[in-house]
């Protein structure tokens, strides 16, 4: 009983608040009503016996991915009423895909079949003797391990390509040297000179 | 939690949580004023004044007072400020400090939720932390406070990820998310503890493990936004950055909210690195006496230890002078990231390939 409820306010939340990044006027309400469905979709997860995902779902997309997102939005300068103007003319052919949208997604629905070995084949979240970290790990670390790595070689490429796309180097801009300035002593720093009255440093 | 329920029914079970939780916050809030106390006479002794004195004994009934003129006085407004927003700001702040506090462990079995998932809870929701600076920052509609809002986002996501990385040190010594058994491995003395790791004798894991203690508690620094790293208030550059435009009872809130923080990141620098509720020498002789004083034995050392690391927190602010906002970054990516990084490789081989593997 108790669970059914929860799962009803987590899902009910989550669906209204995808609803309302799309149609809140202000860009960072937007952003915050997108946390608010994360944060509903990392209850689903607990609801399933997920946690692990649930709380992975909040350190990576709430605590690191969204702020950045909120980040680049407070810093965006825009216009709100110039946005809300295209509004009306995108909307037939908005609306138009809207709606195949929705009548692919009846197709697929109405004509589902699930395959007969699949519910066998299924991995429950919570098996038996193992917590939940144990079971995701033993998938992904030991079974899948080599896909796994591949995944993270791609990401890493990708992490790469970018790096080097967007790099570059400035001439005459000062960076600091730490080890130069730590490493700087008396001898380094400070010269004598004997100057005489009347005539400056000189050169 | 869910064995009050199943022990005294539905009703009655929901009621003893309930009161279980209050009882816990009031502690905390308790607690935290004279926290707050010791905080100000730390930095007084540091700089040769008195401190608060005047308020009680030895001043020991400032914080009441500080707190009755904060609610006392009216909340303003700015004008120009998206109001929903700005009141949400601290909000968020206090409850996300409060609910941190369910997972950690007091004492044997003395833990709102012993979630199986439990430090990465409290890794998960103090990286939620940064949402009310952020927002606060940004709702106040006002040059200094949106300056602060960003540099916290951008120091809290930074440290975070070596705070993720030296959390996963330990956890791969406890082989398990539960606090209470990352503080179970550490039981027998204080060479038990993670700081020494010499539960994985013969190897000498406390070569790793010394300065993953020192890093994490560099880290906690620049998460809870304290000295050295105290950019997103600095007060000689920014006024008190994303707490400007804020008074009375909402500015209360975020001050609230942030020592709870910091005491919340002392308490997981004990629990990680300094045993938990374990005493320094082998403490096993508790289990024979009575439920009551053996816990009270065990919450002794725990709470002592947490003051302790508040002690060394104050210390820290009255001592180091502020880095600059790059300085703070280059740490952060260049020498603490990769440390870290390291380190979890070492006490990984360390695991598998180790006497206990």
């Amino acid at each position: 009983m108790l669970a059914s409820l929860a799962f009803w306010a987590f899902s009910g939340v989550a669906i209204l608040s995808a609803l309302m990044v799309v149609i809140a006027r202000n860009p960072v309400r937007s952003v915050l009503f997108l946390i608010l469905a994360f944060i509903s979709a990392a209850g689903l997860f607990v609801l399933l016996g997920a946690e692990f995902l649930a709380m992975l779902l909040i350190v990576v997309y709430v605590g690191a991915v969204a702020v950045l997102f909120l980040f680049v939005v407070m810093m965006l300068d825009v216009d709100f009423a110039e946005l809300k103007q295209g509004f009306l003319s995108y909307l037939p052919l908005g609306g138009l895909i809207a709606i195949v949208l929705a009548i692919e997604l009846a197709m697929i629905g109405m004509s589902w079949q699930s395959a007969p070995q699949a519910e066998a084949l299924r991995a429950a979240a919570m098996p038996e003797g193992m917590t939940n970290v144990e079971a995701l790990g033993t998938v992904i670390y030991d079974q899948y391990v080599y896909f796994f790595q591949i995944a993270g070689l791609v990401l890493l490429v990708a992490m790469i390509g970018a790096i080097v796309l967007t790099l570059r180097h400035k001439e005459g801009v000062k960076r600091q040297s730490v080890t130069a300035q730590v490493g700087r002593d008396r001898k380094t720093a400070v010269e004598m000179l004997d100057i005489k009255p009347g005539q400056g440093i000189g050169e | 939690m869910s064995e009050f329920v199943s022990q005294f029914g539905p009703l009655w079970g929901t009621l003893a949580v309930i009161g279980q939780i209050l009882a816990f916050m009031i502690v905390l809030l308790i607690s935290l004023a004279f926290l707050l106390l010791m905080d100000r006479k730390v930095w007084a002794a540091v700089q040769m004044r008195k401190g608060p004195n005047v308020v009680g004994a030895f001043g020991l009934l400032q914080s009441f007072a500080d707190f009755f003129k904060f609610v006392f006085k009216e909340i303003v407004v700015p004008a120009g400020a998206d109001r929903s927003l700005y009141l949400l700001a601290p909000l968020i702040t206090l409850i996300l400090a409060f609910i941190t506090w369910a997972v950690v462990p007091v004492a044997p079995g003395w833990v709102i939720a012993d979630l199986n998932v439990g430090i990465l809870y409290l890794f998960a929701m103090s990286s939620l932390g940064v949402y009310g600076i952020i927002i606060g920052g940004w709702a106040s509609n006002s040059k200094y406070p949106f300056l602060g809002a960003l540099r916290s986002a951008a120091q809290m996501v930074s440290y975070e990820v070596s705070i993720g990385f030296i959390i996963v040190t330990v956890l791969l010594f406890a082989g398990s998310m539960r606090l209470s058994d990352i503080v179970d491995i550490q039981a027998g003395g204080f060479w038990n503890w993670n700081l020494l790791a010499f539960h994985a004798f013969p190897l000498p894991m406390f070569l790793v493990m010394v300065p993953m203690a020192v890093m994490f508690f560099i880290s906690a620094l620049a998460e809870t936004n304290r000295p050295p790293f105290d950019l997103p208030e600095a007060e000689s550059e920014l006024v008190a950055g994303y707490q400007v435009e804020y008074s009375s009872t909402p500015y209360l809130l975020f001050m609230v909210g942030e020592y709870l923080n910091i005491v919340l990141m002392c308490a997981m620098t004990t629990i990680l690195f300094f045993g938990g509720w374990h005493a320094p020498f082998p403490d096993g002789f508790v289990n024979d006496w009575p439920y009551l004083a053996s816990h009270a034995w065990h919450f002794f050392w725990f709470a002592a230890k947490v003051v302790f690391f508040f002690f060394m927190f104050a210390m820290v602010k009255a001592l180091v002078p502020r880095y600059r906002y790059d300085q703070l970054m280059r740490l952060g990516w260049k020498i603490f990231l990769p440390t870290s990084l390291v380190a979890v490789a070492l006490v990984g081989a360390a695991v598998v390939y180790g006497p206990q593997g």
